[in-house]
C-alpha cells in the first residue's frame, strides 16, 4: 500500500506487541472568559492496527476535543496540560509544529462529519486529493493524480476519472465522503480518525459508507478512532468502545461485552434511551436520565455521574472512583459495578408499560384523511433564461389517514416528500390536487382559507427548535399566543394555562419568563411541544422533532410525546428518517418514496415481512443499537432522483434490488392488499415477497422485560 | 457560462434602455417647451415653430426619443449649445482623463486594502487588527472636500511636492499628467480603502473558520500554502465583487474630488453641462456614465461567476 513513511512505520515485530496509537492520562484545558475549563481529564485509550475504537458520548462529553487534542489540533485557547500520546511509539506531545505537519496527512488521516464543508468549494476534487500525495509522498503532479485515481477506485467510487474534475457541490454527500476517506487513506496512515463520518448522510448512504469503512479496516493497516453519538453505528464498525461523559471515560469494553453486559449505569441508561426494535403494539417507556450533563466547571466532588444515577449510594458522592479493569479488558468507573444489573433488569426497573396490546389494537375513527394529495411546484422559467419552467412533483398522489389518538409514522429518505405532505395537511404549502378531510369535513387547501376552529385542530412541531421559536419572545409568550389567538382566552387566563402546559412538558414554571437562548435544545423542543398542545389540537405534525438532539434527550422527548398522547388522545403524524424512533412511537407507518406511498399499514405489519423492497432496504440499512437483531445487508445505490424527473413505471425501479425488468420499468405497480389495512405497491406478489424476505431482520431476543 | 453572460447582457441592455428613457424624459419632456426657453419668452410664434421644426420637436415624443437614441448609438451625439462644438470629442477627452485618474486610484487602494484586510484577519483581535480597522474607518466618514483640502495644504502648500490644482492640458500624456493625478487619487483612495479592508477582513475571518481550512491544515500543508491555495481563493471573492462594482463610481462618480482639484474629468463635465443647461451635453454624458456603471456591474458578475464554481456550474 503506497510508500510507507520510513520514520513512523515500525517493523512488523513491534506492531504485534504494542498498540499503534496510545493515549495515556491525557488532559486538555480551554482558557475561556469563565476561567480555565478542564475539558478532558486524565483519559487513556489504545488502538491496534486493523482495530477500531469507538468513542461514544453525548454532545459536550469531550470526545472530539480528546481526538483533536491527541493529534495536537486544538483551537487557540486549547492546551494539552498532561499525559502522553504515542503513535507507533513516537511521542506527539513534544513535537514541533513542523514535525506535526509531517505527521498530519501522512501518518494521521482524518475524516470529518460534513464532507461538503470539509472540502474546498472552489478547487476540483482531483487537485484537493492530489495535494496530499504531493506533500507527503514526494510525487509530481501526474504521479499524484494517478495515485488519486487508484485511491478513488479503492473506495469504490464509480467513474473516478470524471469525479476528479468535479467541484464538491457537484457530488452527492455519499460520494463526497468517499472522496474524503480516499484522501485520508492516501498515505496509508497509521491512525485514521473518523469524526461522525455518517451523521450528515441519509440512512441508505450511511449503510454503504459503513460497509466501506468495514472493508477498509480489513484492507488497510490503520488503527481507527471512530467518534460518534450513534450507538447503532458503533455496532457496525467498532471492536472496542469507550463511553465518555463530561470529559472522562465511564466505561471501556469490547463491543459485544458493552452492549450485552455493561458495567456502568451511564452505559446502561444510554442503551435504554434507544428504542429496541420490537414490532409489537405493546410499548414500554424509554429510560430517562434525570438532569443533564454537568458543565466541566461545575463537576460534583464524587462520581461525576452520581447525581443522575439510579444506583447511587452515599459513598458515590464522596470520592471519585477511578476507571479500573473490573473484568478481562473491561474497564468501569463505577464503584458499584458488581451491583449493576443486566440491561433487561434495568429496563424492568427504569421503564414502565405505556400501552398494552389491547388499547393499541382498537380501531378508532379517522381524524384526518388525505386522498390523492398532490403538491407540484413550478420552477421559474424566464424570458431571458431561455428555458421553460418545469414541474417538481414533490408529492404526487399520496393517500394517508390518521386515526384519533394514534400515531402515523412517515419514513423515507431525504427528498422523498415526507415533510411536504405534512405541510400540505397543515396548509403551509397548499396542495395542488387531491382532497383532505378533517373529521369527515373537507379542509380548504391553504391556512388563509381555513376557519379558526380548523386552524386550532392541526399544529406542528418542527425539527429545529432554534429556528421555530422567536428569539425575542419569552417562553411564556410563545405558549400563550396560540391560547389567545386560537383558544380565545384572555391574557391572564392564557398565562395561567401556559404555566400548566410547562408543567405538563416537565419544565419548571420559572421558565415562563425565559428567552429561548437560555434553554438547552431539548428544553426548547419541550416548549415547542407545549406550544403545539396549547390550542388543544386533534392532530400534531411532528417533523423530525428529535433528530437534532442527543440520545438521552431523544428518549425523554419520546416518553413525553407518548404520555401526552395517552392523556389527551391527540393524534400524531411522526416524520422521521430514524426507523427505530418511528417503530417505537407509531401505530401505523407509511413508507414514502419520491412523492408516493410505497407501503402503508399497521406498524406491526409494515415491520414484518412481506415488505415493500424499499422498506426492506431501509430496514436493513438502519443501524440498530441492538445486538439481538441480525440484519441482512441489502443496499441501495445512488440517492432519490429529482422530483422533476420521476422514473416511469414503478418510480422505485432504478434503485430496486428486486426489480423484475420491463414490467417494473413500464407499468405502475398495483396495490397489493395484505392483512388488515396493510398495502404494498409492488409488482411482486405478497407471498413471494414474504418468502424472499424471511431473513431481512431476525430477532434473537433471549429474554424480554 | 455563455448562457449566463448572454442573460447578463440582456439585463444590461434593459437597464441602459430604462436609464435612457429617464434621461430623455428628464432633459426633454420635463423642462417644458424648449423653444420658449431657449428663444426667450418674447420670441414670435413663427420663430418658435421653425426652431421646433429644426430640432424635430414637432414630432411625437416617442419618435423623438427613438431618433435621439438611434443617433447616440451611431455616435452622433449632437452639438453642445454652450461651446458650439460637437459633443462627442469633448466627452471622450474627459472620459480619457477620468480613466487615468481611476487607474491611479485603483492601483493605490485595491492592493493596499486587500493586504491590510488580510493582515487584520490573520491577526484578529490584536492591536494590529484594531489599528488597521480604526485607521481605515477614520477616513470613510471624511468627505473628499475635507481630505482633499488637508492633502493640498500639506503636500502642495507646505511641502510643495505636488501641484495643488490638477487642471491638465487636454492633450497631455499619462506620464505628463501623473504628478497632477497623485493628490486626487489619494483623496479617492482614502475614502474607498476602508471598504476593501473591511470586506477582505470579514470574509477572510469567515473562511479561516471553515472546515475545509481545518482539512487543509490537517493535510500537513504549510501555513503559507494553506493561506494561498485554500483561504485566499475563497476569501477574496466578495472583495473582488465590491471592487468591480466600485469601478463605475471610480470613473463616473468623482464629481466632488474633480471639483476640489479642478480636474477635467467626466464628473465635472456633467456638472458644467447642468450649470449651462446644455441639454445635448447632459444627455450624452449622463448616458455614458450609466453605461460605465452597467459595464462595471457586468464585469463584477462575470468575474464572480468565473471565480466561483458554484455559480459557474449551475
Amino acid at each position: 500500500m503506497g510508500a510507507p513513511d520510513a520514520a513512523t512505520s515500525p517493523s512488523p515485530a513491534a506492531t504485534a506487541s504494542r498498540p499503534t496509537f496510545e493515549i495515556e492520562g491525557l488532559s486538555i484545558d480551554y482558557a475561556t472568559e469563565l476561567g480555565v475549563l478542564h475539558a478532558v481529564r486524565g483519559v487513556s485509550l489504545s488502538v491496534r492496527e486493523h482495530e477500531s475504537f469507538g468513542l461514544v458520548g453525548e454532545s459536550g462529553s469531550g470526545k472530539s476535543t480528546l481526538a483533536m487534542g491527541a493529534i495536537r489540533y486544538l483551537a487557540q485557547n486549547g492546551r494539552v496540560t498532561d499525559g502522553s500520546v504515542r503513535l507507533n511509539g513516537v511521542e506527539l506531545l513534544g513535537l514541533s509544529r513542523k514535525d506535526l505537519r509531517a505527521l498530519w496527512g501522512s501518518s494521521i488521516g482524518v475524516v470529518y462529519q460534513s464532507p461538503l464543508s470539509a472540502l474546498n468549494p472552489s478547487i476540483v476534487i482531483g487537485k484537493q486529493l492530489a495535494e496530499v500525495a504531493r506533500q507527503h509522498l514526494g510525487m509530481d503532479k501526474p504521479a499524484a493524480l494517478a495515485r488519486v485515481v487508484e485511491m478513488l477506485t479503492k473506495v469504490a467510487m464509480p467513474d473516478s476519472e470524471a469525479v476528479m474534475k468535479r467541484y464538491p457541490h457537484q457530488l452527492s454527500g455519499g460520494m463526497l465522503q468517499r472522496c474524503v476517506i480516499a484522501m485520508a487513506l492516501m498515505t496509508d496512515p497509521s491512525l485514521l480518525i473518523m469524526d461522525e463520518p455518517t451523521t450528515a448522510l441519509d440512512v441508505t448512504t450511511q449503510a454503504l459508507v459503513l460497509d466501506l469503512v468495514a472493508d477498509l479496516k480489513r484492507d488497510f493497516d490503520s488503527a481507527i478512532l471512530y467518534i460518534t453519538h450513534d450507538l447503532g453505528v458503533i455496532t457496525k464498525i467498532c471492536d472496542r468502545v469507550g463511553v465518555m461523559y463530561a470529559g472522562e471515560f465511564m466505561e471501556q469494553a469490547a463491543l459485544h461485552e458493552l452492549f450485552k453486559r455493561p458495567l456502568h449505569p451511564y452505559t446502561l441508561d444510554l442503551l435504554g434511551c434507544v428504542p429496541h426494535f420490537d414490532p409489537t403494539p405493546v410499548k414500554r417507556s424509554l429510560v430517562t436520565i434525570p438532569g443533564s450533563i454537568p458543565r466541566v466547571d461545575e463537576l460534583p466532588p464524587g462520581c461525576i455521574f452520581a447525581p443522575r444515577c439510579t444506583y447511587m449510594e452515599a459513598a458515590c458522592a464522596a470520592a471519585r472512583p477511578p476507571l479500573s479493569e473490573v473484568a478481562d479488558a473491561h474497564l468501569s468507573a463505577c464503584r458499584r459495578w458488581q451491583d449493576v444489573p443486566t440491561p433487561v433488569e434495568h429496563l424492568r426497573v427504569a421503564t414502565e408499560a405505556v400501552r398494552d396490546a389491547q388499547t393499541a389494537c382498537a380501531r378508532p375513527e379517522v381524524l384526518v384523511d388525505a386522498s390523492g394529495t398532490q403538491v407540484h411546484f413550478k420552477t421559474a422559467g424566464g424570458m431571458l433564461s431561455g428555458r421553460k419552467g418545469r414541474t417538481i412533483r414533490a408529492v404526487d398522489g399520496v393517500d394517508l389517514d390518521v386515526c384519533v389518538g394514534q400515531t402515523l409514522g412517515v419514513v423515507g429518505e431525504s427528498g422523498s416528500g415526507k415533510t411536504t405532505v405534512a405541510r400540505a395537511i397543515i396548509g403551509l404549502t397548499p396542495a395542488t390536487g387531491g382532497a383532505i378531510t378533517l373529521r369527515g369535513k373537507p379542509l380548504p387547501r391553504s391556512t388563509g382559507r381555513r376557519p379558526r376552529a380548523t386552524l386550532k385542530e392541526i399544529q406542528m412541531v418542527f425539527q429545529n427548535p432554534d429556528a421555530s421559536l422567536n428569539p425575542t419572545r419569552s417562553v411564556g409568550d410563545a405558549i400563550s399566543r396560540p391560547l389567545v389567538l386560537l383558544g380565545g382566552l384572555r391574557r391572564q387566563a392564557a398565562a395561567e394555562r401556559a404555566k400548566e402546559l410547562l408543567t405538563a412538558v416537565s419544565l419548571p414554571v420559572s421558565y415562563f419568563e425565559r428567552l429561548p437562548h437560555e434553554l438547552s435544545g431539548g428544553e426548547k423542543q419541550r416548549v415547542a411541544i407545549a406550544r403545539a398542545f396549547a390550542a388543544e389540537p386533534g392532530l400534531i405534525l411532528c417533523d423530525e422533532p428529535i433528530s437534532s438532539l442527543d440520545v438521552s434527550v431523544q428518549g425523554s422527548l419520546m416518553n413525553l410525546l407518548m404520555k401526552l398522547q395517552v392523556e389527551k388522545q391527540t393524534s400524531y403524524v411522526f416524520i422521521s428518517h430514524d426507523l427505530s424512533a418511528v417503530q417505537h412511537l407509531s401505530d401505523a407507518i407509511a413508507v414514502v418514496y419520491l412523492g408516493r406511498v410505497m407501503e402503508v399499514g399497521d406498524a406491526t405489519k409494515v415491520l414484518t415481512p412481506p415488505f415493500h423492497p424499499y422498506t426492506e432496504a431501509l430496514l436493513s440499512a438502519v443501524p440498530l443499537a441492538d445486538p439481538d437483531v441480525k440484519q441482512k445487508p441489502i443496499r441501495l445505490s445512488g440517492s432519490v432522483p429529482s422530483a422533476m424527473d420521476v422514473p416511469p413505471g414503478c418510480r422505485f425501479h432504478p434503485r430496486c434490488p428486486r426489480c423484475l425488468g420491463d414490467l417494473c420499468r413500464q407499468q405502475e405497480p398495483p396495490w397489493r392488499e395484505g392483512e388488515g389495512d396493510h398495502r404494498i405497491s409492488c409488482h411482486i406478489a405478497l407471498d413471494e415477497l414474504a418468502r424472499l424476505q424471511a431473513e431481512t431482520l431476525v430477532l434473537e431476543r433471549e429474554e424480554t422485560v | 457560462m455563455v448562457r449566463f453572460i448572454l442573460r447578463r447582457l440582456g439585463f444590461m441592455a434593459m437597464t441602459v434602455i430604462l436609464a435612457s428613457i429617464i434621461i430623455f424624459w428628464a432633459t426633454t419632456v420635463l423642462p417644458g417647451d424648449l423653444a420658449s426657453q431657449i428663444l426667450g419668452r418674447f420670441a414670435t410664434q413663427q420663430a418658435k415653430d421653425s426652431f421646433r421644426k429644426e430640432l424635430g420637436l414637432d414630432r411625437p415624443v416617442v419618435t423623438q426619443y427613438g431618433a435621439w437614441l438611434g443617433d447616440w448609438v451611431q455616435g452622433d451625439w449632437g452639438e453642445s449649445a454652450s461651446t458650439n462644438t460637437a459633443v462627442r470629442p469633448i466627452v471622450f477627452e474627459r472620459l480619457r482623463n477620468s480613466l487615468m485618474l481611476a487607474a491611479v486610484a485603483f492601483v493605490m487602494y485595491v492592493p493596499l486594502g486587500i493586504l491590510l484586510g488580510l493582515i487584520a484577519a490573520l491577526r484578529k483581535n490584536t492591536w494590529i487588527d484594531q489599528t488597521i480597522s480604526v485607521g481605515s474607518l477614520a477616513f470613510i466618514g471624511l468627505p473628499e472636500f475635507v481630505s482633499g483640502l488637508i492633502l493640498i495644504s500639506i503636500f502642495a502648500i507646505e511641502l510643495k511636492w505636488l501641484p495643488s490644482q490638477s487642471a491638465i492640458a487636454p492633450d497631455s500624456t499619462f506620464i505628463e499628467a501623473l504628478p497632477y493625478l497623485i493628490l486626487p487619487a489619494i483623496t479617492v483612495a482614502l475614502t474607498s480603502l476602508a471598504y476593501v479592508v473591511r470586506m477582505t477582513r470579514s470574509s477572510t475571518v469567515d473562511v479561516l473558520q471553515m472546515d475545509y481550512v481545518r482539512t487543509a491544515n490537517l493535510k500537513g500543508l504549510s501555513p503559507s500554502r494553506v493561506l494561498f491555495t485554500h483561504v485566499l481563493r475563497n476569501s477574496l471573492l466578495p472583495t473582488i465583487t465590491v471592487v468591480a462594482i466600485g469601478i463605475g463610481w471610480l470613473i463616473g462618480g468623482l464629481i466632488v474630488t474633480e471639483a476640489v482639484y479642478g480636474y477635467p474629468g467626466i464628473g465635472r463635465l456633467l456638472l458644467f453641462a447642468i450649470q449651462r443647461r446644455d441639454l445635448q451635453l447632459i444627455q450624452a454624458t449622463a448616458l455614458l456614465i450609466v453605461l460605465i456603471y452597467v459595464v462595471a456591474n457586468l464585469v463584477a458578475d462575470i468575474l464572480y461567476a468565473v471565480l466561483n464554481p458554484r455559480i459557474r456550474y449551475q
